[in-house]
């Protein structure tokens, strides 16, 4: 899982640094607002835990042994930017101080690790404990499945960041540069692994940790438990709901105001072509030869007419101009679902109201 | 692995790292090399080392980046057989299951057929995986060169330099504070509970002991944490992280950035 340097292009390690950087960035930004002269010891002893969790051999079956990483209890106690922080200062000191993974991969190693394995540890407690109380069994057994599903997308994107080596980075006579196998090969020698025993380790340790903490510290469970907002407890690194969402609806207004900049880009997105254009050649791929156009099978011809949408090409006929077309389109998708989860929220609150009177 | 070595494994293992960790102060304490140069001047150095090396196409310029780390070695008083046992022979192993399968899936020219023409050796194939094998084995030698000749303290206080959140620089000196002690004591428990302990116990078992080992090390951490923040507010801490002394370079540290930066920069340009 630590990939060691000399495994990825440079170019990948760039990008990923670059990803990682950004995930460090907003965690730190996050806490500082919340109470960092709290979170420094709090998340400093919690990375020296992870690294020593790394360190415990657990017998699994079929005779073999594997090892947690310890994301998961973080991003459960923590949630989810004091995981990325701690995890991240585990990894790094592996990396510095004793040479487990590499210099130039640690940008992702963290990036898999400490991010993607600390948001989906976190979603999936999330999701699964949702409205459990502290003391119920459920979270244990959410803890055990985020742990397991943290460590196999970890994985998944290791395995991502291995296969697409070769096909980016090759010489001429097509000896791949780096890692050498196929998104084929990686993901399935990855996967195996992962799917199988490593999985079940981390598993195991944040289901164990959690039933511990139920008994020893429930406090601890509950920042991230979504039943903080009672008032018994706050949640150590999170922000207040109604800011977030806030900041939630801004970033999404301001997604809609950059969507013409759709119209910007030529030709059709790769793989979404109409059977006009594959008619027609253009930016369709041919597969020998000059372009000439490709036969339009009768299935493709019958299946095109089945649905027209209502704005074909976010451009409603009745719209003149395109950026004004792009920004409707945009406008009317956002209200759809807005609507769609408003009503999805009234009829589950009636429900709960009903069985509540019952 | 055998059932009844997982709770010894795992001591073992705490033991290794301590006793790594330890030779790592010993040797970056002795007269050398890189000792001699301004930590920043090494950290950066040795990195565009690595870099060089991942940026290489070539075998030959690995291996010729794989003597000049060598050489570092020697000069730097840093035992060959402490790399061979610690870097060459573990990456060795683990990078060779790995690319020892490319040498056959690789698709390219066939050097060598077997099966009756169904499995080739394709020159493709043995030129990605031993640019792998050496790759790696020249990458983890300057990165191991650095952590043996660098005190940890001095690596935190390079980091400093280069204007790295103070916050984080804070976090990586606790943490590293905390992994001996959180390390000490889970081998305490663990060795605790091996003399207690008569047989072997099922696998069902040994899971639960582990389990609840972390979980009593997950307390005392957080009891920790507390026992800190409670010594930092007392001591005056408002979430401002101050520092004390910075480096100054010498001309001897500007003669090894340069020599450091022009290796890199000559292999990368042959190796393009």
């Amino acid at each position: 899982m630590h990939i060691p340097d000399g495994y990825l292009s440079p170019s990948t390690c760039v990008t990923l640094y670059a990803g990682a950087a950004v995930g460090w960035y907003a965690s730190l930004k996050r806490l500082k607002r919340v109470l960092l002269s709290r979170m420094v010891p709090l998340i400093s002893v919690f990375a020296a835990f992870a690294f020593v969790v790394m360190m415990f051999n657990l017998p699994l079956p079929g005779g073999t042994t594997g090892h947690a990483l310890g994301v998961t209890i973080a991003a459960i106690v923590l949630g989810p930017s004091g995981a990325v922080l701690a995890v991240s200062i585990a990894l790094a000191i592996q990396a510095l101080f004793f040479g487990d993974g590499g210099i130039s991969t640690l940008g992702a190693n963290c990036c898999n690790m400490a991010i993607v394995g600390s948001l989906v540890a976190y979603g999936t407690y999330r999701l699964i404990a949702a409205g459990t109380a502290i003391s119920s069994k459920r979270r244990v057994a959410a803890a055990a499945i985020a742990g397991y599903l943290a460590l196999n997308a970890t994985a998944l994107i290791a395995a991502i960041e291995f296969g697409i080596q070769p096909a980016l980075f090759h010489t001429a006579n097509g000896t791949p540069l780096y890692a050498p196998y196929p998104l084929g090969i990686a993901i399935p020698a990855m996967m195996i692994g992962h799917l199988t025993f490593a999985g079940l380790a981390e598993a195991v340790i944040s289901a164990g940790l959690v039933a511990h903490l139920q008994v020893a510290d429930p406090g601890l469970l509950r920042a991230t438990s979504g039943i903080a907002a009672r008032g018994d407890a706050a949640s150590p690194s999170e922000q207040p709901a109604t800011k977030s969402l806030r900041r939630l609806w801004l970033t999404v207004v301001f997604l809609m105001l950059l969507t013409p900049l759709g119209i910007l880009a030529a030709g059709t997105a790769w793989g979404e072509w109409a059977p006009s254009e594959f008619a027609r050649g253009g930016s369709v791929p041919q597969p020998t030869g000059p372009s000439h156009g490709l036969a339009v099978t009768a299935g493709m011809q019958r299946l095109s007419t089945l649905w027209t949408a209502p704005f074909p090409s976010y451009a409603p006929g009745f719209v003149k101009s395109p950026a004004f077309g792009y920004l409707l389109s945009a406008m009317f998708g956002v209200g759809f679902l807005l609507a769609a989860s408003l009503l999805l929220q009234h009829y589950f609150k009636r429900r709960r109201s009903t069985g509540h009177s019952s | 692995m055998s059932r009844g070595t997982v709770v010894r494994s795992t001591v073992m293992g705490f033991a290794r790292a301590l006793a790594r960790a330890l030779i790592s102060e010993d040797i970056a304490r002795r007269r050398g090399l890189l000792q001699s140069l301004d930590p920043r001047v090494r950290l950066v150095g040795l990195f565009s080392l690595v870099l060089a090396v991942t940026l290489s196409r070539r075998l030959w310029v690995v291996g010729v980046l794989f003597v000049v780390a060598l050489a570092v070695a020697v000069l730097s008083n840093v035992s060959l057989a402490i790399l061979a046992k610690r870097v060459w022979l573990v990456v060795f192993v683990f990078t060779s299951a790995i690319a020892f399968p490319a040498i056959f899936l690789t698709p390219g020219t066939p050097v060598a057929t077997f099966a009756g023409g169904a499995v080739h050796i394709t020159e493709q194939g043995l030129t990605t995986s031993g640019l792998l094998i050496a790759r790696v084995e020249t990458a983890v030698t300057f990165t191991t060169l650095l952590i043996l000749c660098t005190a940890w303290a001095q690596v935190l206080k390079a980091l400093r330099s280069f204007r790295l959140p103070q916050e984080a620089i804070a976090m990586l000196a606790m943490t590293h504070r905390y992994i001996f002690l959180l390390t000490e004591t889970a081998t305490q428990v663990f060795e605790s509970r091996e003399s207690r302990t008569v047989g072997v116990l099922p696998a069902a078992e040994q899971r639960r002991i582990t389990a609840a080992t972390a979980g009593v090390l997950l307390s005392k951490s957080i009891d920790l944490s507390n026992d800190v923040y409670l010594a930092m507010q007392s001591r005056g801490f408002r979430g401002e992280i101050r520092t004390l002394s910075e480096f100054h370079m010498q001309s001897w540290d500007y003669v090894g950035l340069l020599a450091f930066l022009l290796a890199g920069g000559a292999a990368v340009w042959m190796g393009r």
